[in-house]
Formats: C-alpha cells, structure tokens, sequence
C-alpha cells in the first residue's frame, strides 16, 4: 500500500474521534463542512460568511444572514411583511407546512423584500430564504419580487435580488407558475423605465425562479458551487436526462457558457455590487 | 386504433366497433338496419356524456396527451388559409417542437406559432415530443417580433408536456429563453391570442402564452409540473411518480379549475368524447372563440393593450394580507 494510502487513512480515523469528541461537546459551537466533511469552529464560520475555510465551500444563507453581510448596518427597512400564503387549493398538508416554516424562520415566506443602503447607495433588495419551504416561489414570493420592482420605478431605485430556490411552490399549481409571468411582466416594466437590476445566484437556484425574473437581470453574479438550472436533479431524472457530467450545471459552469456575469466568493460580492450600482444607479 | 384507447374510453371503443360491424353488414347484405344503428349510437353518446360528466383531473391528463388529439399542425390547417411555416431562430437552429409561420384568419394576416407533437415514433422523436428547446423559444420570439413589426395580431397554441432540460438545452440558456420570451410577450405591441390545446406543461407552456387572452380547451390541463413530476419530489405523494393520479388531484391543473383561479378568459367546448373524436369540430370551436377573442382586444390602441396585459398577469396570485405584521405579533 502507498505512504498516501496510508496518510488518508489515518486522517478519516482522526475524523472520526474528533467526532467522537464532539458528540461530547454542546451543540452548535462546531458545524460540520457539507461538502468537505471538515469539523469548522462556528465563530470562525461566521466570521469568514460561512464558507468553509479549507474547501471554500458556501453554505446556504438565511435571509437575515444575507441582508447583514450585503447592506450597509442598520440601513434595512423591511416592506410588505403583512402579507401571507394561504392555501388556495386545499393542497394537502401545505396549511402545516407554513406554519411549521414560518415558525422555524421567524418569517412570513421565503421572500424578504425591502429598501437599504449598499456603500451608500439606497436599493430595493429582495433576499430569498432556502429555509422556508425550499425558498420556493407561490403567490406572496411572486407579489413581494413584482412590489419590488414596482417600489424600483416609483422611487427610481436599483434592484437587487438574492435567489436562492427550488423554483416555483408546487402546492400553490397553477397560481404559482402565473408568478414566472407576473414577475417576468413586472421585470419588462422595470426594464423599459432604464433602471438597474442585479441578480445573485445563491446556491440553488432553479427552475420557476431561474426562468423567470431571476435570469433577467442586468448583471448576474454567481457564488462559487451553486447549482443553478432548469431542471432541479429529481426532475431531471423523472424526465430521463441524459447522465450528467461533472460540474453540470454549477455556477462556473454556467459562466463557461455565458449564462452568468461573473462567479465571486461571498467576500467579494459587496464590494463589487458597490461599484456596479456607481457604474448603472448612480443619480449623476 | 385499439392500442390509442384510453382505459375509460373501452367501453366506447366497444359501441364504437359493434356499430361499425353494423354499418358494414348492412352494406354488405343490403338490409337497412339504420334503426338499430340510430339506437346504438345514441346508446354510445349518453354512455360517452356519462363517462365525461365524471372525469377525474388524471383522466383529464390522459385525455390532454390522447395519442389521437389534434395537435397544432391540425388546427393551423383547418382554422388558417395559406400558411406560410417560417424557420429558425438565426442563432442556432431550426426546432422541430416549435412552428410558427404566417396565415391568414379569415382573410387577416396574422402570425402563428405553437408547440408541435409527433404522432407516430419517428415524428415524435422529430419533434421532441413537442418539448422546445432554446432555440425553439428564441424562433417564436423572433417570429412574434416580425409580427409586432407589421402590425399583425399573434395567435399561440400550447401543447407540450414541458421545455426541454436536456444537456444542450440547459447549455444554450432554456431559462433564459424562457425568462426573455415571457418578458418580452409582455410588452408586445400588437394582440396576442393563446390557446392551451393539450398540455400546458410549466414554463415550457408559459415561454409562448403570455397574452391578452387565454384560451383553453374543456379536455385540456395546465400544471406547473407534470403530475408525475410533482409525485416524484413531494414528500407527501412518498416521492413515488405512481401516485400522480393523486398530484394530477391536489393540483387542480384542469381548465375548469384554471378558469376559476383566473388563470383563464374561456374555455373552449371539446366535441363529445374529447378533440380527438371530432377534428373539424373541435377547431371551429376554437377557431370560434379565436375570432371572438381577437374581435374584443383587437380595437384598444398599443398602449392600453399593453397596459391591460399587464394588469392581467398583475393581478394572478392569492395571499392573505395580516393586519399586525410579524414584528407586533412577536411583540405581543
């Protein structure tokens, strides 16, 4: 057997009793990297906007999280938060669902929209929340995005919106689906007024949002691994597509084919939206 | 024929088959037994109106993909004269599940497009199985740009089970293609007329059926996921695709339950028994409702056309508005 056999072995054994140790210790000082499998002290997570320090892997941001490391402090106004889904279909267990989502996010959907400051200058910002029924699109996602857009070419404001989704909400139907419309529609309003809209492709972002107003922003940024396309895996295999390659479909794989503006690591990301918003927003 | 029969559909394939053994013997003997005919057949047609009257929304799935429908090219034949199939989007390709062209609508110049269906294995593997791809996508909107240009109403039809997701697709932009089509139908100048024919399967649906009005035949659906889709991924279906009968259910992806949510201006009446009975039936209705359609959109100048489509799309959606926002309820 090779030295380097020998050397990996002995790291997984390690692994495994640095675990064993952990399981000793309260819970939430550590979290485990879900794609290196590397054991992260929580506060140096937080403090590196939680990516992982030896694979750089990006985890999934709340709402909350991601208006915090994006917006200047305290600059955040939250609008529309009066709204609510209801079940328009007595689709079953959805009722349950919600509830269950929104006492676990402290939040009234998937969508948080509001006006803040980045670097100085005031946005409409929407931030979508995986946490929340897979971050999906029905009736209160699609209002509040439109409400945004709306709010944009009253106050003659940039939008930036930060998706990440599964696509459309399956229990909304066919409601849910007129949201791509909807939104697509008041995205064509916003556009026509000539003013600016950025997207950021958080990990995932998908069908129903991703081909509808999520792909018609003027500048696209993408964070590194995230899985943005069409046709989610389970979907995919349910239509039969072909076996995929690796990478398919990945943020870098999207800007090798042109579908994105840039892939930047979480750390760049504000920085840069400063100087795009100078470039297209900035009242002259 | 006995192979395109759908399970609640035997019982009258069976009248069907005992009455044409009829008519040919008869024919053949010389007898007239029109009276036993007649009998029969107006057996046939009360057991087919029973039948119908009780479709659940899976039968209804089935009905909308009835191997014997009519698809786009058959309605493009008996509704418009001297279609001219224009091909293409000058970026890529020519795709086969997308047509489009010009045609006239009783002596009116106006420019079609629709998803098309193969019938046999050969045709549908030349048509995606009328799942579009980009290029299919970008084709329409180059199509309905032209039109827009000449000032000409659009008429779409939808039918496909849904946009293609394929490698290639995914890697040419479906999503954009989509997002592009949806925003642009939007604030197109000119009337646009969508008949959902078949399925309306998703964004692959949506990328052409963005109008002023929507039309939707009795025996068609319209979903935001194949019913198999949505019985693969939810939990509460088991993630089992066999349980889409269920899906199709909870759903409510018939036209009946579209037009209630909004979704829908009208539904087109089928023939009895469903389109596939009775084509030339089957497109007068929706050439019908067509002509009557583009008669009430047809007058509003650019602006208000473009105004009132957006309001239409604006409005879909149904949500609760709370009095005491989150933040009081946490307070309290």
């Amino acid at each position: 057997m090779s030295p380097g056999g020998w050397f990996k072995r002995r790291s997984k054994a390690a692994n495994k009793a640095v675990r064993k140790q952990l399981d000793a210790l309260p819970d939430g000082l550590w979290t485990k990297c879900s794609k290196c499998s590397e054991i992260l002290f929580s506060k140096e997570l937080e403090r590196n906007l939680r990516v992982c320090n030896r694979c750089g892997y990006h985890f999934k941001l709340g709402a909350a999280e991601r208006l915090a490391i994006t917006v200047d402090e305290d600059s955040f106004v939250e609008m529309d938060t009066d709204l609510v889904s209801v079940n328009p279909l007595d689709f079953p267990a959805y009722e349950s669902k919600i509830e269950k989502w929104k006492t676990a996010s402290g939040l009234n959907d998937g969508m948080v929209t509001g006006v803040a400051a980045i670097g100085g200058q005031p946005v409409v910002i929407g931030v979508a929340d995986f946490g929340f029924l897979g971050g999906s699109m029905g009736s209160v996602y699609g209002e509040k995005v439109t409400r945004a857009f709306e709010r944009g070419m009253d106050e003659r404001l940039p939008v930036l919106i930060v998706n990440t989704s599964g696509g459309a909400r399956m229990q909304e139907g066919i409601i849910s689906l007129m949201q791509m419309a909807k939104t697509s529609a008041a995205a064509a309003q916003f556009d026509r007024a000539g003013l600016m809209y950025i997207a950021i492709f958080g990990d995932p972002t998908m069908a129903g949002v991703h081909a509808s107003f999520a792909m018609l922003a003027d500048v696209i940024i993408a964070e590194p691994g995230a899985l943005i396309g069409l046709a989610g895996q389970r979907v995919a295999a349910q239509a039969q597509v072909l076996k995929e390659p690796p990478g398919y479909r990945l943020a870098e794989w999207q800007l090798e084919h042109g579908m994105v503006d840039m892939v930047l690591p979480r750390r760049e990301i504000r920085d840069t939206l400063i100087k795009l918003l100078d470039c297209g927003a900035r009242r002259q | 024929m006995a192979l395109n029969v759908l399970d609640f559909e035997k019982p009258i394939a069976e009248l069907d088959a005992n009455i044409a053994q009829l008519k040919q013997v008869s024919e053949q003997e010389g007898v007239d037994r029109s009276a036993e005919i007649a009998a029969l057949e107006e057996h046939r047609d009360r057991l087919i109106a029973e039948i119908f009257a009780n479709l659940t929304p899976w039968d209804k799935t089935l009905l909308a993909r009835h191997p014997n429908r009519p698809y786009t090219l058959d309605y493009v034949r008996a509704i418009f004269d001297d279609f001219v199939e224009l091909h293409g989007d000058r970026l890529f390709a020519d795709d086969k599940a997308i047509i489009g062209g010009f045609g006239f609508l009783d002596g009116k110049p106006v420019m079609v497009i629709g998803q098309q269906k193969g019938r046999d294995l050969k045709e549908r593997q030349f048509r995606n199985f009328g799942c579009a791809k980009p290029e299919g996508y970008r084709k329409a909107l180059r199509l309905m740009k032209m039109a827009e240009k000449f000032g000409r109403p659009i008429i779409s039809f939808v039918d496909t089970p849904a946009a293609d997701c394929n490698f290639g697709s995914e890697e040419r932009g479906i999503s954009e293609a989509i997002a592009r089509n949806m925003r642009e139908m939007s604030v197109l100048k000119v009337p646009v007329i969508v008949a959902v024919t078949g399925e309306g399967g998703s964004g692959g649906a949506l990328g052409i059926a963005v109008g002023d009005r929507i039309l939707m035949q009795e025996h068609a659906i319209y979903s935001v996921i194949p019913p198999e889709g949505c019985a693969a991924i939810l939990s509460e279906f088991q993630r089992d695709p066999q349980r889409a009968p269920e899906a199709a259910e909870a759903m409510k992806i018939t036209a009946q339950h579209c037009l209630e949510y909004g979704v829908l201006d009208e539904i087109v009446p089928e023939p009895l028994g469903g389109a596939h009975r009775n084509y030339e039936v089957a497109a007068a209705n929706v050439k019908a409702a067509i002509v009557r359609n583009l008669a009430a959109v047809e007058k509003l100048s650019p602006k208000k056309l473009v105004e009132q489509r957006y309001q239409k799309f604006r409005r879909m959606g149904v949500f609760a508005v709370v009095t005491e926002s989150l933040e009081a309820a946490k307070a309290g």
